[in-house]
């Protein structure tokens, strides 16, 4: 049995900063036959709910496809939504107008590609200062520059960079300027997509400490899309899992990784190695089989089971509700629908793990 | 003991550059033992890549050259031998696995005749021979329904599904020796695992040696039984897996280490992360490439790079402030 805000914090729902609820995104589109005039459409974000509250992290987690940078394209508003609501700061942002709305300045976007993300012919100062400009703030010609000068420094780099262009900056540095942009117009919400998979390895950890220190300072929340479990697991309070445009597990950090309930979240973390030979050497291997199918023809009942190693009859029908406990713990699998749903612990369910 | 299957000596490719000649690969050392899984760990433009491709003798020249050193495979210079010859062993003797399988497979010619096109020539099979030889193939990879998949093209593949393809056409021949540079970096986790877990098992089942080129340190901890560290070009750290990761001695090798978020570690930790940035190849620092983002240098670091030392048995390193105890 699924409640309408079974996803919902367990704190009181009015506390959170944002709400999407039932969200969809489809694209229409022909099918791929050549000659075909059918109408299909890619069910990229297929029914997904959650609350943010202030100053919180969300890790959002999955594989290429599972929907989850087009969950945070929607909640910006960047793609059309074809169901569902978003509240945002206690307002329904569903139907306003994005140039219009004041809300829109309170979320902002951090990108993946430190690259692709700045206009190589802006200077830094213009780049940093175009989400003032769009919205008219800090006009005067000293006021832009001050603040440009404090954004910089906020992320850590010198307010003399703002004179150079983003090809004289390293990845890392550029994934600060786009982080200082982002904070400009101060907002409330940041959503980072994959904001360290571009940078390498030594340098990600410098982002990621960046990322939580403004987090403190300001107050922020994040919504932290990324397929890399462990950094999410270092910057997140609370992680959802997609699979195929739905949320198949919601839970607090360390429950998630502790324990996790449903098969592909113990997939995706089995599959994930850690650094440490004696730790790999005794970690069960659970490899489950097969890829993510085609998000234009997601599976019948529950969208997992061609590839869950504990699928029963039901799961072939039967598209198992996200259901949450009163813990606040959310689990769309039907070998924990009762459990989850009686007042008993997660901690006494009879888990099969691998291995 | 026997003779380890390839030795590599004091390799070091140069490219010419508008920017001036880059010292790409710099006399690098290592040995690779049959059925043995080497790993290959850097950053990138640590030099990973074009070390593989130096063995292979397939660095563009111009702009590349391969400068100096050894190559020896089975007791045989690789970088002595006929063009000819090269010809021959690769593909057949030694085999490469690259990162991305769309652009390294042929998208005008069906997946089966890729598989079994080193067959016909380094086997001198028939094709039809050669291509009963590929359908065997693509069901140890674990294609499903390989039979179908034969007379298909690479697009109509998944990504997983074409580094399967990728690995049975690098084992058609048997090969003693095979390089897979990040075979799994374009892949999602779950397909990683597959893929990487395949790898494993097909070279512990031939017993053939794997260079696995990567940047990812959990995959160096669950694959590789000895592991070289990479930076700058150089090797700056080699030693068994175990011993690498119990035991960190560079501190380039320690911070990386410290600087990665683990599945198991504290997650409230606040990450260590190492300064600065990966060196500029054309503008490398006269001394230790790392000096400028080591915490422990000292202005002795700046005169000539280190050389790479035994700290313990078995375990090397290239710092000078460390010596063996």
């Amino acid at each position: 049995m699924s409640s309408p805000d079974a996803t919902s914090l367990p704190a009181a729902a009015d506390n959170a900063l944002l709400r999407v609820d039932g969200l969809k995104v489809h694209f229409p589109m022909r099918d791929g036959r050549f000659w075909s005039r059918t109408r299909v459409s890619v069910k990229a974000v297929d029914g997904v709910s959650f609350a943010l509250a202030r100053g919180e992290t969300l890790g959002l987690v999955g594989e290429s496809g599972c929907g989850k940078s087009t969950t945070g394209l929607a909640i910006l508003r960047m793609l059309a939504l074809t169901a569902g609501r978003i509240h945002f700061e206690g307002e329904d942002i569903t139907q306003r107008d994005t140039r219009a709305g004041a809300y829109r300045k309170r979320m902002q976007m951090v990108y993946q590609d430190p690259y692709g993300s700045l206009d190589p012919r802006m200077r830094v100062r213009d780049i940093v200062a175009e989400p003032l400009d769009v919205y008219r703030v800090a006009r005067a010609r000293r006021e832009r520059n001050e603040r440009v000068a404090e954004l910089l420094r906020l992320v850590g780099l010198l307010p003399d960079m703002a004179e150079r262009y983003p090809h004289e900056f390293s990845g890392g540095q550029r994934q600060r300027i786009g982080i200082a942009r982002a904070l400009a117009l101060e907002p409330s919400l940041v959503i980072c997509d994959e904001p360290v998979s571009a940078l390498d390895v030594s340098i990600r950890a410098q982002v990621v400490n960046v990322l939580t220190d403004l987090q403190q300072r300001l107050g922020l929340s994040y919504l932290f899309i990324a397929h890399d479990l462990a950094v999410v697991r270092h910057i997140s309070q609370r992680v959802a899992v997609m699979y195929l445009g739905r949320i198949v597990e919601l839970a607090s950090r360390d429950e998630l990784y502790r324990q996790p309930l449903h098969p592909y979240t113990q997939a995706l973390i089995a599959a994930i190695p850690v650094a440490d030979p004696v730790v790999e050497s005794r970690r069960p291997r659970l490899i489950v089989q097969g890829e993510v199918p085609s998000a234009l023809h997601p599976p019948a009942g529950c969208r997992f089971h061609p590839r869950c190693p504990y699928v029963m009859p039901v799961c072939r029908d039967v598209d198992p509700p996200l259901v949450s406990s009163s813990s606040g713990r959310a689990v769309a699998c039907h070998l924990h629908a009762r459990v989850a749903n009686a007042s008993t612990a997660a901690a006494e369910t009879p888990l099969p793990v691998g291995g | 003991m026997t003779e380890p299957l390839l030795q590599v000596r004091g390799l070091t490719t140069r490219f010419r550059t508008e920017r001036g000649d880059v010292t790409a690969v710099d006399d690098v050392s290592f040995d690779v033992n049959a059925g043995e899984t080497l790993a290959l760990v850097g950053e990138s433009g640590s030099g990973k890549t074009v070390t593989a491709l130096s063995l292979l003798r397939l660095v563009p020249d111009p702009p590349g050259r391969i400068e100096a050193g050894e190559v020896l495979f089975a007791g045989e210079d690789l970088l002595k031998v006929e063009d000819a010859r090269m010809r021959a062993i690769r593909g057949d003797r030694i085999a490469m696995i690259f990162q991305e399988p769309m652009a390294s497979l042929n998208p005008a010619l069906m997946v089966g005749m890729q598989i079994a096109e080193p067959i016909v020539v380094h086997r001198r099979l028939s094709w039809s021979q050669a291509l009963a030889a590929a359908l065997g193939l693509l069901e140890r990879v674990r294609i499903p329904d390989a039979a179908s998949r034969l007379n298909t093209w690479p697009h109509q593949h998944s990504g997983g599904m074409r580094q399967r393809a990728m690995i049975a056409m690098a084992l058609a021949c048997k090969p003693r020796l095979i390089i897979a540079d990040e075979p799994t970096t374009a892949l999602d986790v779950t397909v990683q695992a597959q893929i990487l877990e395949l790898l494993r098992e097909l070279t512990r089942e031939t017993q053939a040696a794997l260079i696995l080129i990567t940047h990812d340190l959990g995959v160096v901890a669950r694959y590789a039984d000895k592991v070289a560290v990479m930076y700058g070009g150089r090797i700056v750290e080699r030693a068994s897996a175990g011993e690498l990761y119990a035991d960190p001695r560079h501190p380039y090798t320690i911070g990386l280490l410290a600087s990665v978020p683990r599945l198991d570690g504290d997650a409230g930790k606040r990450l260590v992360p190492i300064d600065g940035q990966p060196p500029d190849l054309a503008a490398l620092p006269p001394g230790c490439a790392f000096m400028p983002r080591c915490r422990l240098a000292t202005a002795e670091c700046s005169v000539r790079p280190p050389a790479l030392r035994a700290v313990k048995t078995q375990h090397l390193a290239a710092c000078i402030r460390d010596v063996v105890a």
